[in-house]
């Protein structure tokens, strides 16, 4: 899929009055097999795109839960050019958007051209490198310029106006604007002034905005959902699908479509 | 591929040819930027150069002695060997140039809270010791491993009133620590500065170590000159992250007649895979926020380094050193565990002085190049800290036996 296509995914999601909803998975917690079959219930229970985490030996950006999946991967030997492999099994039945999550070094060593390559080949709709700033970029814009495959940008709470001008000008598929000073996983609140800060990111974007980081139950996606155009929940989604709680994950997905929110205010 | 990133990304900042760089979450950024700003207006400031001065004299005891050790030359056979007594600072280590520096910092930044990384704890003590100088509050984040291989500098660190927090992650030793105080510093970016230890990290941390540590050279230079009344031949220092070393480089980088000599940690030796030489055993990748040379396989993760001194446990050397090497202006070469311990015995019978692990890495080299020298050669040595808070491991590895 493309990175329009990734755009229109979340944008149709708000024609039909519901927010987006984009779950966070470590490929191969648990072992690569299961991959293909999470990835199929997740699209079955209508997740707007999926967000394919690949272990890495560093992850300086991710809390505890991420990091435990994140070893329990790597201890199944799972690596970026495993992922890749196990995705051209099944690229053809994968009709949500999917985008990878990826520290850059793995990206680096695979080479870059390769896995841009690749990425088309298995439809990748877009990359989160969490570690590759707009000042380190450049170069990966570059890789990317020719496909069809979106670079989707970080905007945290610590960035100043000028700074998310720069970010947005460029951004492309969504915007992942961090909703908490910190690294991934699950949080109780949430900073009183987060309504301006979405208010005035949509304002400027080009793209859609998602929120992500901390959210972790149907209460927070349904508020982070008001905000923004849509939510990415990591930890929560991957601690129920590592206990198999799966009822879990829908009400989080159901949290999200236009029912839950009538409800809501209704209420 | 990897060219790409050389081609494209020369021209940002905190490039060192094509080492360096930023590479850190988006939430970071400001705060780097805003360290970046905060650090060239302390450089503008005579104020700032005063209190440096007045802090590294009285506290931390500098200038540190280059000090002429007569019983290693004779021993060697070779270059006359000077020291630079960088053991002899206050905290044991030249840790405490860089910890002072960026103490200060956060003090004019309006930052109450420090975090810091350590591995053999030389860098926790003296960041904790100027943390206790200037009222700051201080986490230390340190490996499991080297918690216990470095048990008394844990104690140190809580009597001067830090906070140390054990990593479980990983191997638990220095890498593991990085990880997690960043991950802190992620979190607390508000009223929290990182004082990281090393000439590592993303841009302007590499820079600013190295800044805060040329006193090591400059002092070096002009006391050499005084005592042979030219520059030395050669000069040697150990490479972990490699604060020491560049600190001690950078101002004779542009002198062609001085040899310089990194010395890295090959551990139980560089085939054995256990070691910490990140310039031959590596290749070029990201890590802490760089891109420089790294022990990695072939997927892109990190591996995990060895070396008996826990200081050199790094699985990469900072930017400005890779740089250093590609241009071929310094040598990186490195000295086994064994090496290191033979050294340290060494030099503690010749001239009493009980090196530091990791400097002993340095003295093995030193002592070997010096008998290949010339007796009107002269050689320095980065004497980069005392060997005080490694004896137990040292007696460990000997057996018990000091005669050995």
């Amino acid at each position: 899929m493309t990175k329009h296509q990734l755009t229109n995914a979340i944008r149709s999601c708000a024609e039909r009055g519901d927010k987006a909803f984009v779950p966070y998975i470590m490929a191969g917690d648990d072992g690569l097999a299961t991959l293909k079959k999470t990835i199929l219930f997740l699209q079955e229970i209508g997740v707007t795109a999926i967000e394919l985490g690949i272990p890495f030996s560093d992850p300086v950006a991710d809390g505890p839960v991420i990091q435990a999946a994140g070893e329990r991967a790597l201890a199944h030997g799972v690596t970026l050019r495993s992922v890749m492999e196990e995705i051209a099994t099944f690229k053809e039945e994968i009709k949500v958007p999917l985008v990878f999550m990826t520290y850059v070094n793995p990206v680096i060593q695979y080479g870059l051209e390769q896995f841009v390559k690749d990425c088309r080949t298995n439809g990748i709709s877009g990359l989160i490198i969490p570690d590759l700033p707009l000042e380190e970029n450049g170069f990966m814009k570059e890789a990317l310029a020719a496909s069809d495959i979106a670079l989707i940008p970080l905007v945290s709470l610590t960035s100043p106006p000028d700074r998310i001008k720069k970010i947005t000008a460029s951004a492309e598929g969504f915007i992942y604007a961090v909703t908490v000073n910190g690294i991934t996983g699950v949080r109780d609140s949430f900073d009183e002034d987060l309504g301006v800060h979405f208010e005035k990111l949509k304002a400027i974007s080009p793209v859609p905005v998602l929120a992500g980081f901390g959210i972790s139950t149907p209460a927070q996606v349904q508020s982070m959902g008001e905000l923004a155009d849509g939510v990415i929940v990591g930890s929560a989604i991957v601690t129920a699908l590592h206990q198999g709680a799966l009822e879990t994950v829908k009400e989080l997905v159901k949290a999200a479509k236009s029912e839950a929110r009538i409800q809501k205010v209704t209420k | 591929m990897v060219k790409n990133i050389d081609v494209t990304q020369s021209a940002q900042p905190g490039r060192y040819g094509k080492f360096g760089g930023q590479f850190v979450p988006e939430t970071l950024m400001t705060a780097l930027l805003e360290l970046e700003e905060a650090y060239e207006s302390a450089l503008a400031d005579p104020q700032f150069e005063e209190e440096m001065k007045h802090y590294l004299k009285d506290f931390v005891g500098r200038e540190t002695p280059l000090y002429f050790a007569e019983q290693l030359t004779k021993k060697a056979g070779g270059a006359k060997i000077y020291l630079k007594r960088e053991d002899l600072n206050h905290t044991g280590a030249h840790k405490i140039n860089n910890s002072l520096g960026q103490a200060l910092l956060a003090t004019r930044m309006g930052k109450k809270k420090v975090v810091a990384e350590t591995g053999a704890g030389q860098h926790g003590v003296a960041t904790a010791t100027v943390c206790a100088l200037f009222d700051l509050e201080c986490t230390i984040f340190m490996g499991k491993e080297d918690i216990r291989r470095q048990e008394l500098n844990v104690f140190r660190m809580e009597l001067l009133g830090a906070k140390v927090v054990s990593v479980d992650q990983g191997a638990g030793t220095l890498k593991d620590a990085v990880n997690e105080a960043l991950r802190h510093w992620v979190t607390n970016v508000d009223d929290t500065h990182y004082i990281l230890g090393s000439a590592l990290g993303p841009h302007p941390f590499p820079k600013m170590v190295r800044n805060f540590q040329r006193i090591i050279g400059v002092e070096t230079r002009q006391q050499i000159l005084e005592k042979e009344q030219r520059l030395p031949d050669a000069i040697v220092a150990c490479v972990g992250g490699g604060s020491n070393a560049i600190g001690m480089f950078h101002p004779f980088v542009e002198d062609e007649s001085v040899a310089l000599y990194g010395v890295e940690a090959a551990g139980s030796g560089v085939d054995s895979g256990l070691h910490s030489v990140a310039i031959a055993g590596g290749k070029a990748g990201v890590l802490h926020g760089a891109y420089m040379y790294l022990l990695q396989d072939d997927n892109g993760f990190v591996q995990e380094a060895y070396s008996i001194s826990a200081g050199l446990d790094y699985p990469a050397i900072g930017p400005e050193h890779c740089h250093l090497h590609e241009t071929g202006r310094v040598t990186y070469t490195s000295v086994t565990d064994k090496g290191a311990l033979e050294a340290l015995q060494l030099l503690s019978r010749t001239e009493g002085i009980i090196p530091a692990l990791e400097s002993s890495h340095a003295v093995k080299y030193a002592v070997d190049l010096a008998s290949e020298m010339a007796e009107d050669e002269v050689i320095v040595i980065c004497l980069s800290g005392r060997g005080d808070k490694d004896v137990e491991t040292v007696r460990d590895a000997l057996g018990g036996n000091a005669n050995d």
